[in-house]
């Protein structure tokens, strides 16, 4: 069992007083790949995460992490696991080196052993020369890392990662995964939360979409993105023409909507590079004039919208195209 | 990133051995380094421990001082002083509530949960770091008292035994404050409501000024309360004045037994009751 389930959940279920924040959750992760638990806030998420790290207790349903109960046997499951919360655990007041010297040490760690091994992570986290700071002067993807590095100061087999990108900046985020990446080629077995479609697809083998404390779908991030349809090309004209949609027609994956002014156009697409620039030369070889051109990759929203009908409670996803607006569908 | 090796091992570790004694006193050291840390890097807390104890002392015996008359002579300052670690020593153990409810209300707790470490450390920890404050406290009291004119008069061992009396009894009243901690929503409050019980605590009491003269319901309260007890077992054992001879009260005719008797009471009340609070907040 341990060697093929990392990770396992079957009908998790939390309540915080009238509150279902799990409702029956399932899980599966093989050792040594990563699970994206995909949902918007207050999807579940953090409950499953808090549970599965024997931080809270279920209501109903186990779950095993390295083939332990998280129940009863919650001491060897903290002995093999590596957490990283979304809310920053390590202490604003020690510095980053003595952050990881104190982990290591409350994990049993010989005081030599724990030295070693905070400057060893120091190091590979890029914080060598910010080991001696006090965490209140560090940047936001600084501290990430720093909460990356403390959850694996004992190298354990299984890692938590709870929203690891939430708020960083484009170029801490893509770090972030690079780090994420030789972690499960070290053979980890990672589960990861995030609100981000493309983190999920960069990332994951496996994705599992919950709302409301319920898994509502899952797969791996090919079979999402089928349901969900994909990128979308939005092209904007100069003036309306009627070829446009026709000429576009070879290029996209579906039918081309037209709007309401004849200006707009919108159609599935296989996202691949160079496809703005071939739309702009298919059109302008046409002779018709482009403004504007956009490829959205879909978001959570979509996958949200695609699965369940309605949006994510937060997010506002009526397109500048509504469906009343659409005029004409070029076949 | 350049070239990354995470040293993962990936391996299952299978067998765990619930903490031993030493490595159950390791983490509890781990945490009170932390915390004294903490306390160095936040000006507040530290002058809890530096100059408001000297402050104190100075102010009370220049100020109280010109006015209190004692009783059978002697000096204020020589009566003071136990007063001052009483008042000090009572009033610093609040830093376990207002640690102990930052650090519950921030994520640090969840990471030490997810570490196989022995959970009590962190109250164990905190209790400690009150400790070891409560002896630099007494330093800068007494530091200041012999500056001012105290002086023990019954050798080091005995002065030594005084101070151990308010530590023991200081460490007790760390307990109660990590319950108050622990239930408190926030540190503010949890400094807000520790002040409203330990300040009357330390004022109506022999601490400041002798009990004799004060209305008969306070009077009671004060030949009773627990640091009464402690400051005049401090004054015997330092051989400075100690006016609470003379009333009737058990605990002031037997003010040492009294004070290890009140101190080992509170702990064996509040230690579990922590620890059962502890348990309650953090698990669910």
């Amino acid at each position: 069992m341990a060697a093929e389930s990392m990770i396992h959940a079957e009908g998790l279920t939390k309540r915080y007083g009238d509150t279902v924040a799990l409702d029956g959750v399932d899980l599966n992760v093989p050792a040594g790949s990563i699970l994206g638990m995909l949902g918007p806030n207050g999807a579940g998420k953090t409950t499953a995460v808090r549970i599965l790290t024997t931080l809270a207790l279920p209501n109903e349903g186990h779950a095993r992490v390295a083939g332990y109960d998280v129940v009863n046997q919650a001491a060897l499951v903290r002995r093999n696991i590596g957490v990283t919360a979304q809310d920053a655990t390590v202490d604003e007041l020690l510095t980053g080196r003595q952050n990881l010297i104190m982990i290591g040490r409350l994990s049993g760690l010989s005081r030599v052993d724990a030295k070693r091994r905070a400057d060893e992570l120091l190091e590979e986290f890029e914080l060598a020369d910010a080991g001696g700071r006090v965490l209140k002067g560090y940047s936001g993807g600084m501290r990430r890392r720093l909460d990356l590095a403390a959850g694996l100061v004992t190298r354990p087999p299984v890692l938590f990662l709870d929203e690891p990108t939430t708020g960083l900046d484009p170029t801490s985020r893509v770090r972030m995964w690079d780090i994420i990446r030789q972690l499960v080629a070290s053979g980890v077995t990672l589960l990861l939360t995030t609100q981000y479609l493309d983190e999920a697809d960069e990332l994951a083998d496996q994705i599992v979409v919950v709302d409301h404390g319920r898994v509502i779908a899952d797969g791996t991030p090919a079979d999402l993105k089928t349901k969900v349809g994909g990128a979308r090309l939005e092209v904007t004209l100069n003036e309306p023409n009627d070829e446009a949609a026709i000429a576009l027609r070879p290029l996209t994956d579906g039918d081309v909507h037209v709007s309401h002014d004849g200006r707009r156009l919108r159609a599935p697409v296989r996202s691949g590079a160079g496809l703005a620039a071939s739309v702009v030369r298919t059109l302008d070889q046409a002779g018709i004039t482009v403004d504007d051109v956009e490829v959205h990759q879909p978001s959570l929203d979509d996958v949200f919208f695609a699965l369940t009908g309605h949006p994510t409670s937060d997010a506002d996803v009526l397109d500048d195209i509504s469906l009343d607006d659409v005029k004409e569908v070029a076949r | 990133m350049t070239t990354l090796q995470l040293p993962t091992s990936a391996t299952v570790v299978t067998s765990v051995r619930p903490p031993g004694l030493w490595r159950r006193v390791s983490d509890v050291a781990s945490l009170t380094y932390r915390n004294l840390v903490h306390i160095a890097r936040e000006p507040l807390q530290l002058s809890d421990v530096t100059i408001q104890p000297i402050l104190f002392t100075a102010l009370f015996v220049y100020v109280f001082g010109a006015g209190v008359t004692m009783p059978h002579g002697g000096s204020y300052a020589q009566y003071a002083i136990a007063g001052m670690l009483a008042l000090n020593l009572t009033t610093s153990a609040m830093g376990t509530a207002v640690g102990l409810s930052n650090d519950l209300n921030g994520g640090i707790i969840d990471r030490f949960r997810t570490l196989p470490m022995w959970r009590p450390a962190v109250l164990v920890g905190r209790s400690m770091t009150d400790l070891l404050t409560a002896i630099i406290c007494t330093a800068f009291v007494a530091g200041t008292g012999l500056l001012v004119g105290w002086r023990p008069e019954r050798g080091i061992l005995y002065t030594l035994g005084g101070f151990a009396v308010f530590w023991l009894f200081s460490y007790a009243i760390s307990w109660g404050c990590a319950c108050l901690g622990i239930i408190s929503k926030g540190p503010e409050s949890a400094q807000g409501v520790g002040l409203v019980i330990l300040f009357p605590l330390a004022i109506v009491s022999n601490a400041l000024v002798p009990t004799a003269h004060m209305p008969p319901a306070l009077r009671s309260f004060a030949n009773w309360n627990p640091v009464s007890a402690v400051t005049a077992a401090a004054r015997q054992l330092f051989g400075n004045p100690n006016p609470s001879m003379l009333v009737r009260a058990w605990p002031m005719q037997h003010p040492i037994a009294a004070s290890l008797l009140w101190s080992l009471v509170l702990l064996a009340i509040f230690a579990p009751l922590a620890t059962y609070l502890y348990r309650r907040r953090t698990t669910g």
